[in-house]
């Protein structure tokens, strides 16, 4: 034993690199390491050189010029007199507006159709089945142009509002008269603040008070509301008697916003018709809502299939067992086959979401200026910059796709089976 | 070692990619025997396929002319369509020779993009069509109007400075090319569809109900549309220059498509006869053959054949000459001298 531990150190030869089973590997992926960050060198210097052959230089100043183009859909201030930069970022917000609902909308629909396709209700189940079909089998371009052209075909041009003397108008506005739908978008009430608390910009990004101020007050709302729930549940497991706690959830939740309301001076901004179009409000574009509603539907087909694999992944002896508690189906699913489901449906969750992410940038066949709209296309074209746009949208796109997966992998990690 | 010989294979490599890149685009056509253009997706009258699929119209019948003087054939053009979105890449990366597609030439396509404009053949200048039963007589009326605009074009930026001088307010519906912006147009998302004047005469030239529609009087901008090509092969950018002076010159001269062979045997008008190639060696220093210039007449005719056939009074487009009459007759359009 002693013998084989003894083996020459001091000899190392250039040789043994190539010869030395110790060594080779090492040496096969050092060189085949130096192989491919030289072809990605020669790539890039490649580009480089034939940039310069057309005069063209790598330079992302372009980001700090003025746009001079238009925006429809804005969600910070914006004009054709700000920067490049500024209309990247409102397209950013575009796409991520969409995102965010679709996968909120997405998850309801789509949980609420894979529970009702194991329905034992015949009718029901096989009419989940036809939706699934349906939708996660055309591609999702054209859900999207089917959505907007109903959207725009079927609704009343904003001149049928108008009431003509003696004459009922052709349309009229919804929901007592504070909604109207027009062929060009949806105008919907805007909430206003009489005093608003100013902000500031941080590097071109803008960074509104007003709007801080009822994201944290509503979220510190939710977390005490969290803190009284939770203080019932441990009295009631320690003493077996649960407290009242609806009036105070009910204060904790709504009375903050509403006196935050109340100090602002909040009010609403209702549209109505002047000239051309709905002025005031806010202008809920007919390519948004298509958008929407076409990544909801599609997407939610797919997460249905998902949501149905994981119950199914779920034994039968468990909802055996709770109906043998006593437990009817409904409270089954909601207390005892969803939470263990979730171990099975979060990841491939996660990569629909990612989906939804990435295909807000087909907003491009309804002229939705989402990132791909502003930065991949106007502010392309105007200035030239293909290359930059380009790599400068793969790196945004690249870098929402992994926060998405990494918070979700965060989340995944809080409902996998804890092993104690 | 290995290393050595492989900084030397990517060197090597490198510059025989940025080789190719600069190739003359005069002996690529040859080479191939055809000349790839830039034209329109289909904007009727200036480059759109007709019912045959074969392409006509007065920015396709100037590609003609550059085919039938480089190659002596007018018919060896092939078509390729592009957007706005599209067009200037095409013409960089090579996928075409000529970029002729109601082009509007400003400073920065010049210097940031890299590209030459060699020639307006056509002024023009910015417009807004609306319908008639609208009730607008002027573009100032258009305060909170829903405005279409083709994307990836001066028009874009033009219409945003419009709206800003006059301190009025538009809504934008960004639409890809002509024919999505007639179909919301018609549709009724937009109020108003504004590009260049004579794409709008084209456009409401193909609707069923065209004297439902009025352009408005406003032209908001200088548009001069003229062919493209790349910068830095300046021989290239002279042949298509002069291919289309030689069409003006043709007019200016009273030299048309059926009249060509009697005026080249009949005339004592020695720039006739350069033009012509039957004095001097003019084309040849172009590196073209000498009756090369005669080939791009015999092609479409002069500048007023060709703009008469496909965009003037009587056709369906119905374009008076204005800008683009002969500076002889008060218009802009002049060729120096061919000598």
């Amino acid at each position: 034993m002693a013998l084989a531990h003894d083996a020459p150190k001091d000899s190392f030869r250039l040789s043994m690199l190539i010869y030395d089973t110790r060594y080779r590997a090492v040496t096969i992926q050092v060189f085949v390491l130096i192989l491919v960050a030289a072809f990605f060198a020669w790539l890039l210097n490649n580009t480089i050189e034939n940039l310069a052959i057309r005069g063209k230089e790598f330079n992302y100043g372009f980001l700090w010029q003025r746009a001079g183009y238009d925006i429809g859909q804005q969600l910070i201030p914006y004009t054709n007199d700000s920067t490049h930069f500024r209309a990247l970022l409102v397209g950013l917000l575009n796409t991520l507006a969409v995102a965010a609902l679709g996968c909120i909308f997405a998850t309801i629909l789509g949980v609420l159709i894979g529970v009702l396709r194991l329905s034992k209700n015949w009718l029901v189940s096989r009419l989940m089945t036809v939706y699934v079909e349906m939708f996660r089998n055309v591609p999702v371009l054209l859900w999207i142009l089917l959505a907007y052209v109903i959207l725009s075909e079927v609704t009343p041009s904003p001149r049928d509002f108008k009431a003509a003397e003696g004459v009922e108008p052709a349309a009229s506005m919804v929901l007592g008269g504070t909604v109207a739908i027009t062929n060009r978008g949806t105008n919907i009430p805007a909430p206003m603040v009489d005093h608003p608390l100013g902000g500031f910009e941080i590097g071109g990004i803008p960074v509104n008070f007003t709007v801080l101020a009822f994201i944290s007050v509503i979220v510190a709302s939710f977390w005490a509301n969290a803190r009284i729930l939770t203080a019932a549940r441990l009295k009631q497991e320690a003493t077996g008697d649960r407290p009242t706690t609806w009036w105070k959830s009910l204060l904790v939740l709504f009375v903050p916003v509403i006196a935050l309301s109340l100090a602002l001076g909040l009010h609403w901004d209702i549209p109505a018709l002047a000239g051309f179009n709905f002025k005031g409000g806010i202008l809920v574009a007919h390519s948004f809502t298509a958008l929407l509603v076409a990544l909801t539907l599609y997407t939610s087909a797919f997460i249905a299939e998902i949501v149905r694999a994981g119950i199914l992944a779920i034994s039968k002896g468990q909802s055996e067992a709770a109906f043998a508690l006593g437990l009817r189906p409904g409270r089954t699913m909601q207390l005892v086959i969803l939470p263990q489901a979730l171990r099975v449906i979060i990841p491939p969750l996660i990569s629909q979401y990612l989906n939804i992410t990435k295909n807000t940038s087909l907003g491009i066949a309804v002229s939705y200026l989402d990132l791909r709209g502003t930065l991949g296309g106007i502010s392309l074209n105007q200035t030239g910059r293909e290359l930059e746009c380009m790599l400068l949208m793969m790196a945004i796109y690249l870098t929402l796709s992994l926060t998405i997966s990494t918070l979700m992998n965060f989340y995944n990690k809080s409902v996998q089976l804890k092993v104690r | 070692m290995k290393t050595t010989y492989l900084l030397g294979a990517i060197a090597a490599a490198t510059m025989v990619a940025g080789a190719a890149s600069a190739q003359a685009t005069l002996e690529a056509v040859k080479a191939r025997g055809e000349l790839i253009c830039g034209s329109n997706t289909g904007l009727t009258g200036f480059g759109a396929p007709d019912a045959n699929g074969n392409w006509a119209g007065f920015d396709v019948d100037l590609c003609r002319a550059v085919a039938a003087a480089v190659l002596g054939d007018a018919t060896k053009v092939k078509f390729v369509p592009t957007t706005g979105e599209t067009r200037f890449t095409a013409l960089q990366s090579g996928e075409v020779d000529v970029l002729i597609r109601n082009s509007t030439w400003t400073a920065s396509r010049d210097s940031e993009l890299a590209l030459d404009f060699v020639a307006v053949n056509y002024y023009d200048g910015q417009g807004f069509m609306v319908k008639k039963d609208l009730g607008v007589s002027s573009a100032k009326e258009l305060d909170g109007a829903t405005v279409c605009i083709q994307t990836g074009t001066t028009t874009e930026l033009n219409l945003a400075d419009f709206f800003k001088q006059n301190n009025i307010t538009y809504q934008p519906v960004t639409i890809a090319d002509d024919a999505e912006g007639q179909r919301q147009y018609l549709a009724g998302a937009c109020d108003a569809y504004t590009t260049d004047a004579s794409g709008l005469a084209a456009s409401r030239a193909t609707l069923p109900d065209a004297e439902n529609h009025i352009i408005l009087p406003e032209i908001i901008s200088k548009e001069p549309l003229g062919p493209v090509v790349r910068h830095g092969d300046n021989n290239w950018g002279d042949i298509v220059r002069w291919t289309y002076y030689s069409l003006l010159i043709a007019e200016e001269k009273g030299i048309t498509k059926a009249n060509v062979e009697e005026v080249a045997a009949s005339t004592n008008d020695e720039e006739v006869k350069r033009l012509l190639g039957l004095s001097g060696e003019m084309a040849v220093k172009f590196g073209l053959d000498n009756d090369a210039f005669k080939r791009a007449i015999l092609a479409g005719g002069n500048y007023g054949e060709i703009f008469a056939a496909n965009i003037g009074e009587g056709t369906s487009i119905n374009l008076a000459r204005g800008l683009n009459a002969l500076w002889t007759q008060g218009g802009l359009q002049y060729a120096p001298p061919f000598r």
